[in-house]
């Protein structure tokens, strides 16, 4: 329905403007210090656990859990300002990313008491990782087809099945598994559920998917009849679509979804000003007004969120747009900085060219955009 | 609060402009006026009718999403607003604003205005509020439809008059200084907010006729909804729609609430939705097919607007060298998010 996508602005409170200023002094203070410098893409491909931690430190994450639990009991808007320093400063955060972002929120609604303190206290600290198997082989977009297979057995559960482009499983402390409990794949989104297996374990081979830019962020994973405990379960037994499906509102509508380019932005706009081009002025303008839109439409998404107002139909699309910003932030620069993109090169010819190697995964991560058209379409009434 | 009288709003001017045809445009501003709400956000110690920009927004919302072609933008957001800066009362009837400044002079106590004034519905207008430069004073000055200005008839792409006014020492009604801050620049600074709110109406009103199209309409055997081509041109269609809306409001609530970069939000919010409406008639005329080309089908009245309304009061190319500008002496991210940095 049109009115599912209605998203009414939201302003922030001077609290959250506060902490935008701390987050702000903090990441001056690093850059000074030459702990990082600002890469694109960082939140999915840079990890710094030491830099992890000392955001941990900070409450920087788990920033919305109950300090029972080792959170800080901050709003999901206070968290989306720190959220959008880091990935503005290109921030070397992927090592936490996934646990903070999906994992957190997810453990403390579906985990069980023993699950959320052996978990959030530490997720919050910035010391436990967390990677998410869901895409196999033969499922991609189409997640409610996976094959990977937990029988209940002895003492636990034997999994079996291969998950593929898992980020971040070479260094994380966990991953959590979509697989099959009951029922064939014919039964679709009945009978999955969802496992948190700590790594590494007996039974787990962890091996990299390389890039075409040659690196190292992706995994795949195999579980050859690997047996977890039996309190592995996260949540209930068939219930692992619909817990998926909320843990990718989170996924889909945070500020990351457009801004995985902005550092590169942010070196062309220093460039353009000391250069002074006036037609590179212009185009740098339109990026201007496409980013404050985008960042107003993220920050509404947000406020949904944070409001349980399910943004599933925003967060798609949001995402499709702000995919296509990205890449457009790319093509922009290349056309007009007048340099030529560097592997591993420093400032702007480094960061394009990380950029232009990572383009293809903006419209393919977190669904592809053809798939959150058809999420889009659906709400609309039309399909 | 604020919500509920936004509603109300809302539901009272749809209740009038949610018409068809001869009736609608015959009758509309007649209601609309004595109802008050052509004067909506001006306060009512100027003559207008109160309420906040807000509430001004829905009123011009409505009325472009119904591309009922009344002046409410012309009215209220500009007029309405000059003259209750300037400490001026709105006359009775329609008056309407000049987007350019005229020359005066003082003869025996009485102004008198020169100057070619671009002057949207003079035609109709029972009065002309501008801009005025007399020696060293900024003055805004009301003209009466009826002082003696020669009138040159134009029209926008949506037909809606876009009328030149040429005066030769015709006499002011009434003026006063503007406050200092109040010249063209930021009456460019209003319309464009104006005008993005409408564009953003207009969007919403293509989508929604949209929608409504291709589950209706049936080929090779089915809804057009049912071919997946339809549903993906339709689902980019709600997206640059929502990315307007959001604009669009979000500036709305800038300026509401008087914050530092409202200018920013205004030139993002013009730019983002002079640049969609491009996207938003081409998708939507292709749903249509030819169907919505013809002038008996609803769907032209909105798409030209769209074409007309983004080149008014600044298009993209306008508001991204504003914004490039602004980018001489600020760093981009602390311009985006509002802070000093």
């Amino acid at each position: 329905m049109t009115t599912s996508i209605h998203l009414p602005p939201h302003r922030l409170t001077e609290a959250a403007r506060r902490l935008r200023d701390d987050v702000r002094s903090f990441l001056d203070g690093e850059l000074e210090a030459g702990t990082f410098v600002p890469r694109c893409d960082a939140w999915m491909s840079v990890a710094d656990p030491a830099f992890s931690r000392r955001l941990g430190a900070r409450g920087w994450i788990g920033m919305t859990l109950p300090s029972a639990y080792g959170g800080h009991d901050r709003s999901p808007l206070e968290r989306f300002v720190v959220t959008e320093e880091l990935l503005a400063a290109g921030a070397p955060v992927a090592a936490h990313w996934i646990a903070d972002r999906q994992m957190a929120p997810s453990i403390l609604r579906h985990g069980s008491p023993s699950q959320r303190e052996r978990y959030l206290p530490a997720i919050a600290r910035g010391e436990c990782y967390f990677a998410i198997g869901m895409s196999e082989p033969d499922a991609g977009s189409d997640l409610a087809s996976v094959r990977t297979r937990a029988r209940q057995v002895e003492g636990g559960w034997e999994i079996t099945g291969t998950k593929v482009w898992t980020t971040g499983a070479h260094f994380a402390h966990a991953i959590v598994v979509l697989a099959r409990t009951d029922g064939s794949p014919a039964d679709r989104h009945a009978g999955l559920s969802q496992f948190i297996v700590d790594l590494p374990a007996p039974g787990v081979e962890i091996r990299p998917i390389r890039t075409i830019d040659g690196e190292h962020h992706f995994n795949e994973v195999i579980f050859e009849a690997a047996v977890v405990a039996e309190d592995s379960l996260l949540g209930e037994r068939g219930a692992g679509w619909r817990q998926v499906t909320a843990e990718l509102a989170h996924e889909r509508s945070g500020p990351e979804r457009y801004m995985s380019t902005v550092p590169l932005l942010r070196a062309w706009a220093e460039h353009v000003r000391q250069q002074g081009d006036a037609s590179a002025e212009r185009e740098l303008g339109g990026l201007t007004a496409r980013a404050w839109t985008l960042r107003q439409m993220s920050l509404s998404v947000a406020a949904a969120l944070a409001e349980g107002r399910p943004p599933e139909i925003a967060a798609a699309l949001v995402k499709d747009l702000g995919s296509r910003f990205e890449a457009d932030v790319v093509e922009t620069v290349r056309r007009l900085a007048g340099i030529e993109p560097r592997k591993h090169g420093s400032g702007l010819e480094g960061l394009l060219a990380e950029a232009i190697l990572h383009s293809p995964a903006f419209t393919l991560r977190g669904g592809s955009n053809e798939i959150l058209r058809s999420v889009v379409a659906r709400g609309l009434g039309v399909r | 609060m604020n919500d509920d009288l936004r509603a109300e709003i809302r539901a009272a001017v749809t209740a009038i402009l949610d018409r068809q045809g001869e009736e609608r445009t015959g009758r509309a501003w007649k209601e609309l006026s004595e109802g008050g709400f052509h004067l909506v956000g001006v306060p009512e110690a100027a003559g207008g009718s109160g309420g906040g920009l807000g509430e001004l927004a829905v009123v011009v919302d409505v009325a472009a999403f119904h591309a009922v072609p009344v002046p409410v933008a012309e009215t209220a957001f500009l007029a309405g607003w000059l003259l209750a800066r300037a400490g001026l009362s709105v006359p009775a009837g329609m008056t309407v604003a000049s987007l350019d400044e005229a020359r005066g002079h003082r003869q025996d106590g009485v102004l008198r205005l020169s100057g070619r004034l671009r002057v949207p519905w003079a035609r109709h207008a029972d009065h002309v509020v501008t801009m005025a430069r007399c020696a060293e004073e900024n003055l805004v000055a009301v003209i009466p439809g009826d002082a003696g200005a020669e009138l040159v008839t134009a029209e926008n792409l949506a037909g809606e008059p876009r009328d030149l006014l040429i005066l030769d020492g015709v006499t002011a009604a009434a003026s006063a200084a503007a406050p200092p801050g109040l010249d063209t620049t930021a009456l460019l600074t209003r319309g464009a907010l104006a005008r993005s709110v409408q564009l953003a109406a207009a969007a919403r009103a293509v989508l929604a006729s949209a929608r409504h199209y291709v589950t209706e309409r049936e080929q090779f055997g089915r809804p057009l909804a049912r071919f997946q081509a339809v549903q993906q041109h339709l689902a980019a269609l709600a997206a640059q729609v929502t990315a307007m809306q959001v604009s669009a409001e979000a500036a709305v609530a800038a300026v509401e609430h008087e914050d530092a970069d409202a200018g920013v939000a205004v030139a993002a919010a013009k730019a983002t939705t002079s640049a969609g409406a491009r996207r938003v008639a081409a998708i939507g005329h292709q749903l249509h097919g030819a169907l919505g080309y013809s002038s008996e089908h609803h769907l032209g009245a909105v798409t030209t607007r769209l074409w007309a309304w983004r080149e008014e009061f600044g298009n993209e190319s306008h508001w991204h060298d504003h914004l490039a500008a602004a980018l001489h002496d600020r760093a981009w991210w602390p311009l985006l998010t509002g802070d000093a940095g």
